[in-house]
């Protein structure tokens, strides 16, 4: 079997002293869809940039495509973050261009290709999410989930191995929602592209993710990886199927 | 490698052959090329049968070629999951979209839109200091409803933080006056003037001047960044929701620290200014003593009461206008750099045209 393309080792990830999950240890699969689920406020967000090398990890460490990023510097590391594109939670576009910059900028500093093979490259990333129209508006100018769905263009625009993204769907109604995950699927199968997607999204989940990995701050660890069916069915721990049941928890609704 | 061969067939047509990665490394090795190959002609067929991979450059290449020669051309041999990808894009209704191409207006229109927005523009200002005015006054008749605390931090960082630089400044500036009016005056002998010259000058323009210029830039840009950064994440719409006056609960503040603090500022700038140019004097050996006659003896209260004035109201101005070009910021981080920028160039203005006006009415009034 190939080796997996992120595998993550004994990871310890915090803020100075302050850790937030420990002894984390997981692998995903070249073209699997995995999604990183957990109680808001519990390190998924840190959890994901840890992954992609914006934060260093306090123990442990990331390899993505065998190669840890951490320990990387100069070519190796540009090698390895033109492996993945990235969106963040709150959108990250770049406020003074326009959508088609945004999503051109990339490409432009990675590839040779000619201003209009770019161009072109550009608006057909923007018609997969749905953006043709607003190529040439600020982000100012677009709604939330607008904005949201451009961060993806600009994060696919040069076809990466692997995408992570960061609650793409949270602010999208049920119609364009179910539209990304099947753009997203369509990717992970035609290209093989591998996904890492932080999300709530029960009906995204088991749309499309292969696998998830729950998290906890409580016991600050996995509680629970593998297929998201089999844990709703099968798995004895409560929160777990709370989670999947979207069920409240019993007495600490809000804690 | 990625590489490409065309067949010309009997009938003229032509069978275009792509063999290889097309990602963007092939794609943009073969894109000019491939172009090239096949301008002017009509070819019907692109044979993507030795094609191994195809990423996002690749579709880009397959529809640029079926764009540019879309009547009954075809692409045979994709992968399935990859045609399907391709058969999402429509060749003919591609990449209209409504804001992109700036349409040219008639000059009569961009006169016309032009005048408008700056008409807005002045509107808005009025309003504001209509807004600020009233909320000051309204402020000032109840100082409990003041948030002092707010206030005094912000005239901490505006006033306290600000004594190094203005020290040095004023320091610098009453040592070169000195320095600079001694030497032409000594071939009259008349050294001991300036003394006289340096205190009309510190107390009366340089002092309130120069104090204003730098608050300006520091406090003028800070106060515009800060608010500016608030109205772009929608902390403004979040305090007005909620209830609160944006004037009240943030220009207040800030126009009051600015009238706190820059008078204050504006008596060290006199004094160290002052104490600069007792220091030139000493080389020129005349006494501190005689130098301080001097200055006493020449510049008087009202001097030293007109300077302050001025400092008051490029107080007022310095941070009113600020947090009005903070206020005003659209949106984007670049809007925000814009309205720094606009709010230290228009302070300095006011500043300068303010104090022209004032020198006027001095003279009128014989002050
Ligand atoms: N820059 C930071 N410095 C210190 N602590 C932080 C920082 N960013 C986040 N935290 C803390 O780390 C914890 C996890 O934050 P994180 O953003 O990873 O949560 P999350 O799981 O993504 O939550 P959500 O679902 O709400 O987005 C939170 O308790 C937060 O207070
Ligand atoms: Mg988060």
């Amino acid at each position: 079997m190939a080796t997996p393309i992120i595998q993550v080792e004994n990871l310890r990830i915090g803020y100075g002293i302050h850790v937030l999950l420990d002894n984390l240890s997981f692998d995903v699969e070249q073209g699997e869809i995995l999604a990183i689920l957990g109680g808001s406020g519990c390190g998924k967000s840190t959890l994901m940039k840890n992954m992609i090398g914006l934060y260093t990890p306090l123990a442990g460490r990331v390899l993505i495509d065998g190669e840890d990023i951490a320990q990387a510097d100069g070519r190796q590391r540009r090698a390895i973050l033109r492996k993945f594109g990235v969106t963040y939670q709150m959108g990250a576009l770049f406020g003074s261009m326009s959508l088609l910059e945004n999503v051109r900028l990339p490409l432009e500093a990675h590839t040779d290709l000619p201003t209009e093979a770019i161009d072109l490259i550009a608006r057909m990333k923007l018609q997969m999410v749905g953006l043709a129209q607003a190529a040439g508006k600020i982000p100012a100018e677009l709604s939330g989930g607008m904005q949201k769905r451009a961060a993806i263009a600009r994060a696919m625009a040069l076809d990466p191995k692997i995408l992570f993204l960061d609650e793409p769907s949270a602010g999208l109604d049920p119609i364009t929602s179910a539209g990304l995950d099947q753009l997203i699927a369509t990717l992970a199968r035609t290209l093989g592209m591998t996904f890492v997607i932080v999300t709530h999204e029960l009906a995204s989940i088991f749309a499309i993710a292969d696998r998830v990995v729950m998290l906890d701050n409580q016991s600050k660890g996995i509680i629970a990886f593998g297929e998201p069916a089999q844990l709703r069915d099968q798995s004895d721990h409560p929160w777990v199927r709370q989670f999947f049941n979207r069920e409240p928890s019993s007495a600490d609704a809000f804690k | 490698m990625t590489t490409f061969t065309t067949h010309p067939s009997a009938d003229g047509h032509y069978t275009i052959t792509l063999s290889g990665r097309l990602d963007a490394t092939g794609v943009a090795a073969l894109w000019e090329p491939v172009h090239a190959a096949l301008s002017g002609e009509r070819i019907t067929v692109i044979d993507a049968s030795q094609v191994d991979y195809c990423d996002g450059a690749g579709l880009a290449l397959l529809f640029d070629l079926k764009r540019q020669n879309h009547r009954g051309i075809t692409v045979t041999g994709l992968a399935p999951d990859v045609a399907a990808l391709l058969a999402q894009f429509d060749p003919a209704g591609f990449g209209k979209d409504t804001a992109d191409a700036p349409t040219r207006v008639p000059l009569v229109t961009a006169i016309g839109r032009s005048v408008h927005s700056y008409a807005e523009h002045v509107t808005a200002q009025i309003e504001f200091l209509g807004a600020a005015t009233a909320a000051l006054g309204s402020a000032l008749r109840h100082p409990a409803s003041i948030r002092w605390k707010d206030a005094l931090l912000i005239a901490e960082r505006a006033g306290v933080d600000a004594l190094p630089i203005v020290a040095l400044i004023a320091f610098l500036m009453g040592l070169i006056i000195a320095f600079q009016s001694a030497i032409p005056l000594r071939q009259y002998g008349g050294e001991v003037f300036v003394g006289d010259l340096v205190g009309l000058s510190m107390l009366r323009e340089l002092g309130p001047l120069m104090t204003a210029i730098l608050i300006a830039g520091r406090s003028g840009a800070a106060f515009a960044a800060e608010l500016g950064t608030m109205k772009v994440n929608e902390e403004i719409n979040a305090l007005t929701t909620m209830g609160f006056d944006p004037i009240r609960f943030l220009v207040v503040t800030r126009v009051l620290a600015g009238l706190i603090v820059t008078p204050l500022l504006t008596i060290f700038a006199d004094l160290i200014g002052i104490l600069g140019g007792a220091l030139t004097m000493l080389t020129f050996s005349i006494p501190t003593r005689t130098y301080f006659t001097h200055v006493g003896a020449f510049a008087d209260t009202a001097d030293f009461l007109g300077g302050l004035a001025k400092s008051v109201v490029f107080g007022i101005l310095i941070a009113g206008i600020g947090c009005l070009k903070g206020l005003q910021t659209a949106s984007g981080a670049a809007a925000v750099g814009q309205a720094t920028t606009r709010a230290v160039v228009a302070a300095i203005i006011m500043i300068v045209v303010v104090d022209g006006l004032f020198a006027l009415i001095y003279f009128i009034l014989d002050v």
